[in-house]
């Protein structure tokens, strides 16, 4: 029996709808998008041109949900499903588009690099707790104007696995796109095998700007999955209460899938977010805060109830070190994530309200991540008898070491933490150093780099995505690409 | 000799696999190979890579005390070939190990044991419950070079040192080393006792026996 965690009874997942549904009608949906609002009208919707509030009939919603699949695989570079974007299925990746990195000479935040980007990638490519990649960081040493696509390219140059990424414009989505069909073989190669996930933002309350909207119907209509992350700010940009947050969160979620579907009915979407409660003392977004997790957990949710694919955002922590705080922060709102069956779970390495990454701290979230994967595995029988069989030949000796099926099923029964976990005894701790996690954090990370190693990419792919990336690189007024290779200063 | 045949015994040792270790050994003996020469050839590098994967993480304590175990069923067969040609594995010390009386917690004194007779000891592993006078009449029978000492209760602690004080008022105290373990024991209550050596945990201890038989670790 797998562990779950459920917040909302069938009742008032109904009651979460059915006022999501009023909230489309009244006070309807402002959709920015001249495009977005024809289809809308063309299906049926009430659209005032001089406000862009349509208002969505339920039936034209129900619609939208009668086509919508309720799962897709991303596949890694090799043509390999292993992202399943559906049921109780729960993966994790690293959280994306930071703007700092903790440096792990300093233990100061700065502006992330090409550089910090590439460590990240390398990391999160040797940890398997990892399923997918992420563009976890911005590189400011590159133009703003490619900085979106360079991220992902970055990605595809030292990773096979599959990427959750974004895009903050359209020509920068289609040049994204048409770089993930290289590898693929061409756009329809890639739309049969996606192996990108692209998130797409609601503007709270209620709101799908034009690039948003525009971004839902390049996406559907490329057939590459798109990811809805919408941010209710309870108490902010959304009521103070979690169940009202979650009415919005349907209503943005709902009306974004309808536009999607609408562009391209078929076409894989999921029901993300990045929601949080607003912080009244200093009025931050803190994604450590319990109730955030449960945000998640909640409209989660409601997602499941309607059969598709979800997304939130957990294992983050708003301290701005690699401390206690930030271990019970990802900690707890990883587990709540991963109870609540949700199935990419993005924000592992992030500190400071996702403004900071660490790779540091990504290592370490890996050991919450392998230790969430444990749980969910439940309590399993996985011997004839659960104990009698066992005793044979113990007599009264604590004798179980000395078995066979220890030795066998050890490894399974338990998750077999790496050496950022201490338990060592006292004196093996202070033979090590008298390390603490953080310190032990960087030794791993420095071993895991030192270990990493470069995906194999087919040469022709490299230098068809290298040369892309470098005439936009040109366009943007940039000479070279930075190395991603570290060189010693 | 068998390259092929010393390389099964190394690979018995490390998959755990007591009955192929035992088999090879009946084999090796039928075979007219010398005893020693196998163990030193065929097991010992079987335990020492165990050992080395084991302090690298790499391996885990069933892993290890399999191997520990495997390795005692192929002694055993070659026990009795060994004496017969009249050589004796070489040791590096004999160690009885004991919990303390009133005690009757084992499985830190099971590892340590077999940590040391994997390392290479003689252990004498006599159980729980050992009363001071009965410990001490062992490492006289077996001529032990070192004693070692568990207890898991802060009430039974106080027969480490009665065991300590009873081979120093029989003058034993140079010729028997005593070390000690267990969770309530601590650098202040070792120095208290005068114990030779102690060590938090099963790998530390072989390290300690070493030192206390002056071998370099």
């Amino acid at each position: 029996m797998r562990p779950k965690l459920e917040f909302l009874p069938p009742t008032l997942i109904a009651r979460i709808l059915d006022e999501a549904f009023q909230l489309m009608q009244k006070p309807g949906i402002k959709v920015q998008s001249e495009e977005a609002r024809q289809l809308l009208a063309a299906a049926g919707a009430d659209v005032d041109e001089t406000t862009q509030v349509v208002r969505i009939p339920e039936k034209v919603v129900r619609a939208a949900l009668e086509t919508v699949p309720s799962e897709f695989y991303l596949y890694d570079r090799n043509g390999r499903p292993t992202v399943h974007y559906g049921g109780d299925d729960v993966h994790f990746d690293p959280g994306s588009s930071a703007v700092h990195i903790l440096d792990p000479e300093t233990g100061k935040h700065r502006p992330s690099e090409t550089r910090d980007l590439a460590r990240l990638v390398k990391v999160a490519e040797t940890l398997s707790q990892y399923d997918a990649q992420s563009t976890a960081v911005l590189c400011n040493d590159v133009a703003k104007e490619i900085g979106d696509l360079f991220r992902l390219y970055v990605v595809l140059m030292l990773s096979e696995k599959p990427i959750v990424t974004g895009a903050f414009s359209l020509t920068t989505l289609d040049a994204m796109i048409d770089m993930l069909a290289l590898f693929a073989g061409g756009r329809k190669e890639l739309a049969e095998k996606p192996q990108a996930v692209f998130d797409v933002c609601p503007s709270p309350p209620l709101i799908w700007s034009s690039f948003g909207a525009g971004n839902l119907i390049a996406l559907a209509r490329a057939s590459v999955p798109a990811e809805i992350v919408s941010m209710p700010l309870a108490g902010a940009g959304a009521p103070v209460t979690l169940i009202g947050s979650i009415v919005q969160h349907a209503a943005e979620c709902l009306s974004g899938i309808t536009i999607h579907q609408l562009a391209n009915p078929g076409a894989p979407i999921v029901w993300g977010g990045a929601p949080a409660i607003f912080d009244m003392r200093k009025g931050g977004t803190p994604m450590g805060a319990i109730e955030t997790a449960m945000l998640d957990a909640g409209y989660a949710q409601v997602g499941k109830s309607l059969n598709l694919p979800t997304h939130g955002y957990l294992g983050a922590t708003d301290s701005k070190v690699v401390d206690m705080q930030a271990g019970l922060e990802s900690g707890m709102t990883a587990l709540v994530g991963a109870l609540a069956g949700i199935n990419m779970i993005s924000g592992a390495g992030m500190l400071d309200f996702l403004a900071c990454q660490s790779t540091e701290k990504l290592a370490i979230d890996a050991e919450i991540i392998g230790m969430c994967k444990r749980l969910l595995e439940g309590i399993q029988v996985r011997t004839d008898t659960l104990a009698t069989g066992l005793f044979e030949g113990i007599d009264f000796k604590a004798d179980f070491l000395k078995q066979k099926i220890t030795r066998q099923l050890f490894a399974v029964e338990q998750y077999l933490p790496s050496p950022i976990i201490d338990r060592d005894s006292i004196r093996g701790w202070q033979d090590s150093g008298s390390l603490d996690t953080l310190a032990r954090a960087q030794a791993r990370v420095n071993d895991l780099v030192s270990k990493y190693r470069r995906p194999a990419i087919a040469l022709r792919h490299e230098q068809d995505l290298v040369k892309f990336v470098t005439d936009l690189a040109r366009q943007a007024g940039m000479k070279t690409l930075p190395a991603l290779e570290e060189t010693p200063s | 000799m068998s390259q092929e045949l010393l390389e099964k015994m190394a690979q018995s040792i490390i998959d755990g696999d007591a009955d192929l270790a035992a088999e090879l050994a009946r084999q090796a003996i039928a075979e007219g190979l010398d005893p020693l020469f196998v163990i030193t050839n065929g097991y010992v590098p079987g335990i020492n890579k165990v050992g080395e994967a084991f302090g690298a993480g790499e391996a885990f304590l069933p892993e290890l005390v399999m191997a520990g175990e495997a390795m005692k069923a192929a002694v055993v067969v070659l026990e009795p070939e060994l004496l017969r040609k009249g050589s004796e594995r070489k040791t590096l010390g004999k160690v009885v190990m004991a919990t303390v009386e009133g005690d009757i917690h084992e499985i830190g004194k099971s590892l340590v044991s077999t940590m040391l007779s994997a390392a290479g000891f003689t252990v004498y592993d006599m159980g729980v419950d050992n009363p001071s006078d009965k410990i001490i009449e062992k490492a006289l029978e077996v001529d032990a070079d070192i004693i070692g000492l568990s207890a898991l209760l802060t009430t039974t602690m106080i027969r480490q040192k009665e065991v300590i004080d009873k081979l120093d008022a029989r003058g034993l105290r140079k010729k028997i080393k005593v070390m000690v373990g267990g969770a309530p024991v601590t650098r202040e209550w070792v120095q208290k006792i005068e114990a030779d050596g102690y060590s938090e945990d099963a790998i530390g201890a072989v390290a300690v026996a070493k030192k206390l038989m002056g071998i370099e670790a």
